[in-house]
């Protein structure tokens, strides 16, 4: 498997503030990947070095073969890139927006509006061709924004935050369209984000804290780090069968109201077990893995929503 | 496709973006021509009386008023606002977020200069010509001292000539002040400190006479040979040489300098990375 972008060794500060300590990663071609940390933890800095936005001060960066620093152009044509700021001309149309942005990677005539037109097409925005931008709600802005990173069908597409602001219900649309470009066009994606369902949606996520790489794997892979799966139990009068069930289980068994929550090392034999221990006593069993949050917070110690030092994004 | 022909094509479509950006706020079209027009009726109507010409008007075989005097002093004016308004799209640009996906396109670095500094003149010169034809009619309509002045087709392709030189001149000036800016309150201020003081002292609203320290003001600010190019492109007899009116070619080594010099020292603010450009 080819890997699409390397990085080795990157070091970068802002003054004397380290923002990213001797950070080293691959991205394969056509996976959706991850940089995942709270704020403060470096990921915006990688991003920009990525797109190209701030030199590289040590260590190594590559897009499809290219260096960062010696071949930038032929990195920018290979990139596509979605800001967490809009990227867009407020005082331009949906159409105008893709049109000037596809020229400034060498589209032009017929190619130009052919991709326009596939663009609006494949993101829904067909009737909002001649819309001023800066009317449309935050969901529509975002696809065409999206389409506009996609407009040029780049190699590799950059999305910085790329649902903040957003609801629900936008933000699941707009995965549907970012997942449905990687498969259709094998675009890789690599996503800065510190919203954990977005996460668990990337093939390899890299989790990053105060500038330095704590893990790197598939979500499952990290979640498997964690000893084994959590086993919760509700039971009716759960206090008087902590000990028991203590006994039964063997390990750590923690008490929330009437929720006993273990760690299960063998779970289809424990469940086995406690059923037979308690039987019509349970009111609930449940078997979980453990989250990319709960990953972070035994890696750091610290919790993803919290905020590191604000200025180091 | 070929790199020159793709940052052409790039130039081409960020300076469309920009006209199309400038002709939708249509309160910035009105400021840019109005108020100088405005300045020119009413500045033209108070000093009238207290005004005389200087000496390079006396081979003329009219006597020349305050309006005719201030007329290209006007129409560098329009240049200076449109060209200014022109480019606190930069700041804007930068607020906005667009300029951030601009600069991570495969475009060079001039190409950005080059379309904001098109845009801008092609503005500047499309309001302050159009100043330039009505302003005869308006004084002819009695709202100012009679204008003698007579448009041939040579004359007038050369005044617009000049006239793409200071307006290339006055956007890249701007260009280099709006760049390392954040707000555009700033940028308010630069203007009428700097730039206002600037046109003012270009013997654009009143001559500067031969000695002390006003005159050499005006000899150092390079706008003076854009206003005294414009004024000599006014008549159709060579105007003599004074101390406040410098030879056709001076005006057009300075101005040609200026422009030049301006356009580098933009396209070298702009190739330097910086985090400002992504905070």
């Amino acid at each position: 498997m080819t890997s699409i972008a390397v990085a080795r060794n990157i070091r970068y500060n802002y003054g004397t503030r380290t923002a990213l300590d001797d950070v080293t990663f691959s991205v394969t071609a056509g996976i959706l990947f991850g940089l995942l940390g709270p704020n403060g933890s470096g990921k915006t800095t990688l991003f920009r070095l990525l797109a190209t936005l701030i030199p590289m001060q040590s260590g190594e960066l590559s897009v499809c073969g290219f260096d960062v620093t010696t071949q930038q152009s032929s990195v920018r044509r290979q990139l596509g890139v979605t800001f967490q700021s809009p990227a867009l001309d407020v005082r331009l149309t949906v159409a105008e927006n893709l049109k000037c942005h596809g020229s400034l990677y060498g589209l032009s005539g017929a190619t130009l509006n052919r991709r326009v037109s596939e663009m609006l097409e494949q993101f829904g925005i067909v009737d909002r061709r001649q819309t001023i931008v800066g009317t449309l709600s935050g969901g529509l802005k975002r696809r065409v924004e999206l389409a506009k990173g996609m407009m040029h069908n780049p190699k590799v597409l950059l999305l910085d935050e790329p649902t903040s602001g957003l609801d629900p219900r936008a933000r699941q649309e707009f995965w549907e369209f970012v997942t449905a470009q990687q498969q259709t066009q094998g675009t890789t994606m690599i996503v800065a984000t510190h919203l954990m369902p977005e996460a668990e949606l990337c093939d390899r996520v890299l989790l990053l804290d105060r500038g330095r790489t704590v893990a790197e794997g598939t979500p499952m892979e990290l979640q498997s780090r964690l000893d084994g799966e959590r086993l919760s139990v509700r039971l009716r009068d759960a206090t008087s069968h902590l000990d028991s069930l203590r006994t039964l289980i063997g390990g750590h068994v923690e008490l929330q109201g009437d929720r006993i929550t273990l760690r299960a090392s063998n779970p289809a034999e424990q469940i086995r077990e406690i059923m037979h221990a308690f039987g019509d006593q349970i009111l609930s069993l449940e078997l979980t893995r453990p989250s990319l949050e709960d990953v972070f917070l035994e890696l750091t110690g610290r919790s993803l929503s919290q905020t590191g030092d604000s200025n180091a994004r | 496709m070929p790199g020159e022909l793709a940052q052409f094509n790039a130039v081409v479509a960020l300076t469309k973006r920009e006209l199309i950006r400038f002709l939708r706020q249509r309160t910035r079209v009105i400021g840019a021509v109005g108020q100088p027009i405005i300045f020119w009726i009413l500045f033209g109507a108070g000093l009238r009386s207290s005004f005389t010409a200087p000496s390079w008007a006396d081979g003329l075989s009219h006597t020349v008023s305050y309006q005719e005097y201030f007329l290209p002093g006007v129409a560098a004016l329009i240049v200076l606002f449109t060209a200014i308004f022109s480019t606190i799209s930069i700041i804007e640009d930068r607020r906005e977020g667009f300029l951030q996906g601009v600069l991570v396109a495969p475009v060079s670095r001039l190409s950005i200069v080059l379309s904001k500094l098109a845009a801008g003149t092609m503005l500047s010169i499309l309001q302050a010509g159009l100043f330039l034809l009505i302003g005869p009619v308006i004084s002819a309509i009695g709202l100012g001292a009679p204008i003698e002045v007579t448009w041939s087709v040579t004359r007038l392709l050369m005044a617009t000539g000049f006239l793409v030189l200071i307006a290339a001149e006055l956007t890249a000036l701007g260009f280099i002040i709006a760049w390392p800016m954040n707000s555009t309150q700033g940028f308010h201020a630069v203007m009428s400190i700097f730039l206002m003081p600037m046109w003012l002292v270009s013997g654009a609203f009143f001559p500067g006479g031969d000695s002390g320290w006003l005159y050499w003001l005006i000899r150092a600010n390079p706008l003076t040979y854009g206003v005294a190019g414009l004024r000599r492109l006014l008549y159709d007899i060579p105007l003599p040489v004074t101390a406040e009116l410098p030879s056709m070619l001076a005006c057009v080594s300075v101005t040609v300098i200026a422009t030049v010099t301006l356009t580098l020292l933009s396209a070298w603010l702009v190739s330097r990375r910086s985090v400002h450009n992504v905070a």
